[in-house]
């Protein structure tokens, strides 16, 4: 390679998501994608209008030896090839993480290789080096998807994170979910009431922000909270429905999209500002919806701050996002987890490898 | 020349070893909490133990259960995915099966180390919690007549018992109450393929919504119930 980054070095890792729905292996080699298999277990959970753990966790022993068999072929990968084996330790599903890690360390003793668990929450920023290269020190993060809805500091993604706020309820994706299915919609509720709001008016409703107003933002600058506006949204429906009118579905998507991308995007931004931050990443299965990226976007773009996001199909849980992730720790020098390392359901963010 | 690896979690955490049909090693965890974090560790210091190395493994036998199933879907991950890295075949069988056939071939095998003869006609009892347990039942000679089934300890039969929930029944086991993963491995030729899906017995905990919860007062529900609908 003669010319810009030299992304052809550095280590082949393998690396293993199960912490909610999906079933991903992804293979890297430094920051350079290889191969990124998912196989999902989403429509198993349509019925049941959420992610059922019992499902999920039988759906990953199904999918685990299929899914890592495309991953090899895709990459052109020998596993005896692989420099080290990433998996997410957590946080997710105890029944579905334990699938992965189960996993992983068969590979790791194997194929005698370093195993890294790593942390899930790092991987949903790190997948980011696959598309735009090493992060500036210091970039703030937004991470939201149906199980997670966190705002972060990144000083670097090997081993200098915090947390500056997160959900104190629901996760954004989880409030869409509940929205959709009160407006008789199907499940995942982000994609359906996205294209409905295309179609509505978002200031039709004055939905609330919440953790927005004065004393909140005292205790909670960078929290969020989805459990009111949600509650907002049903009685609104209700009321209406009582007072026999039509529910304007789409008015009351474009509302309700508008208020979570609102509160979401001014706390965001108003942690680039507490940080000093030139950057912000968004990344979570949620980064895909258009208003909200949309938003991110305009008021990034006013407060002067860049704005980074992977593309869609690496927005959501896989496979690549923690075998980069790995790599990354491996690059660092990083020492590898212990095999008895377990899965932990709540892992802080703050502990990027177990 | 095989060289067999055996695990099983479908109780607690074992593994073993045995080399053309005898037993090299055989060790456990004795922690029902603990299947991601002990199987593969024990299952290392088997082998080094034993002065063998993963290449030199010729298969792998993996009890399915039934048992709780966060730690079965453990070691049956485990095994499937040593299988696929090693290349070697994997094979599932019933972990109840496993302990019926160390009462019945260490009988007339090597190791007598049980002071109960193997009756005519036993069960094969594990703990399905919530107040329930797993059991098959299984002739003389070690074959399995009926189950698996998963019940209240009560619907057990009146039948000399062996296995891990045993005692949950109120009546003293006579056979072996522990799954000897270096037995399981050493009788892989006499035990019956049980696929390599988890032996769940029981369905996914799940319910499907019927209606959406309201959160406006109770009493207005029954107004609302025909709009609802016909929103939906
Ligand atoms: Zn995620």
């Amino acid at each position: 390679m003669s010319t810009g980054v030299d992304v052809g070095d550095g280590p082949l890792v393998l690396g293993i998501e199960s912490s909610c729905d999906e079933t991903g292996v992804g293979i890297v080699r430094g920051n350079r994608l290889l191969a990124n298999e998912v196989a999902s277990s989403v429509e198993q959970h349509v019925r049941f209008g959420g992610v059922v753990p019992e499902v999920a966790s039988r759906a990953h022993l199904e999918a685990l030896i299929p899914t890592l068999r495309r991953a090899c072929e895709a990459a052109d990968v020998d596993l005896a090839e692989v420099d080290a084996i990433a998996v997410t330790a957590g946080p997710g599903l105890m029944g579905a993480l334990v699938v992965g890690l189960a996993a992983a360390k068969a590979l790791a003793v194997a194929l005698d290789k370093p195993l890294y668990g790593v942390n899930h929450l790092v991987g949903h920023v790190a997948v980011d080096l696959l598309e735009h290269g090493p992060l500036p020190a210091d970039c703030a993060a937004l991470l939201v998807s149906g199980g997670h809805t966190s705002l972060l500091r990144v000083g670097d993604i090997t081993g200098d994170i915090t947390e500056l706020g997160a959900t104190i309820d629901d996760a954004a994706g989880e409030a869409y979910d509940k929205v959709a299915r009160l407006l008789g919609l199907s499940y995942p509720g982000g994609p359906v009431i996205d294209r409905l709001a295309a179609e509505g008016d978002p200031t039709a409703i004055r939905f609330p922000r919440g953790l927005t107003a004065g004393k909140d933002l005292v205790k909670h600058r960078f929290d969020y909270s989805f459990s009111g506006l949600k509650t907002s949204v049903s009685r609104w429906v209700e009321t209406r429905r009582l007072e026999g009118k039509d529910v304007p579905v789409a008015d009351v998507a474009a509302s309700f999209q508008e208020a979570v991308a609102d509160v979401l995007t001014a706390k965001a931004l108003d942690a680039c500002e507490y940080l000093g931050a030139d950057t912000i990443l968004l990344g979570g299965g949620v980064a895909a919806n258009s208003r909200l990226r949309g938003l991110l976007e305009e008021r990034a773009t006013a407060a002067g701050v860049t704005l980074r996001r992977p593309r869609p199909g690496l927005c959501t849980d896989n496979g690549a996002m923690i075998a980069v992730l790995g790599a990354a720790v491996v690059t660092a020098g990083r020492a590898p987890s212990s095999l008895e390392i377990g899965a932990d359901s709540g892992m802080p963010v703050t502990t990027v490898v177990a | 020349m095989s060289l067999i690896l055996g695990i099983d979690t479908a109780t607690d955490v074992r593994a073993g070893l045995a080399r053309d049909g005898e037993v090299v090693a055989s060790g456990a965890v004795r922690d029902r909490r603990a299947h991601a974090e002990q199987l593969m560790p024990l299952v290392r210091r088997l082998l080094a133990d034993a002065g063998v190395t993963m290449a030199e493994l010729t298969g792998i036998v993996v009890g399915v259960g039934p048992g709780p199933f966060t730690g079965l879907r453990v070691g049956v991950a485990s095994a499937l995915t040593l299988g696929e890295a090693l290349g070697i075949d994997v094979h599932g069988v019933c972990s109840l099966d496993a302990i019926a056939t160390a009462w019945t071939l260490n009988h007339r095998g090597q190791v007598l180390r049980f002071t109960a003869d193997p009756p005519a006609e036993f069960a094969v009892v594990a703990d399905a919690r919530r107040k329930e347990v797993y059991w098959a039942r299984y002739d003389g000679s070690g074959t399995r007549v009926d189950g698996p089934f998963v019940t209240t300890p009560d619907q057990v039969p009146d039948l000399p018992l062996a296995g891990p929930g045993a005692h949950l029944t109120g009546r003293e086991p006579s056979g072996p109450t522990e799954l000897d993963a270096g037995l399981m491995a050493a009788h892989l030729g006499h035990l019956a393929d049980a696929g390599l899906e988890p032996l769940y017995l029981r369905r996914p905990d799940a319910e499907v919504p019927k209606t959406v919860k309201s959160t406006l007062l109770q009493a207005r529900i029954a107004m609302m119930t025909a709009d609802t609908t016909e929103g939906r």
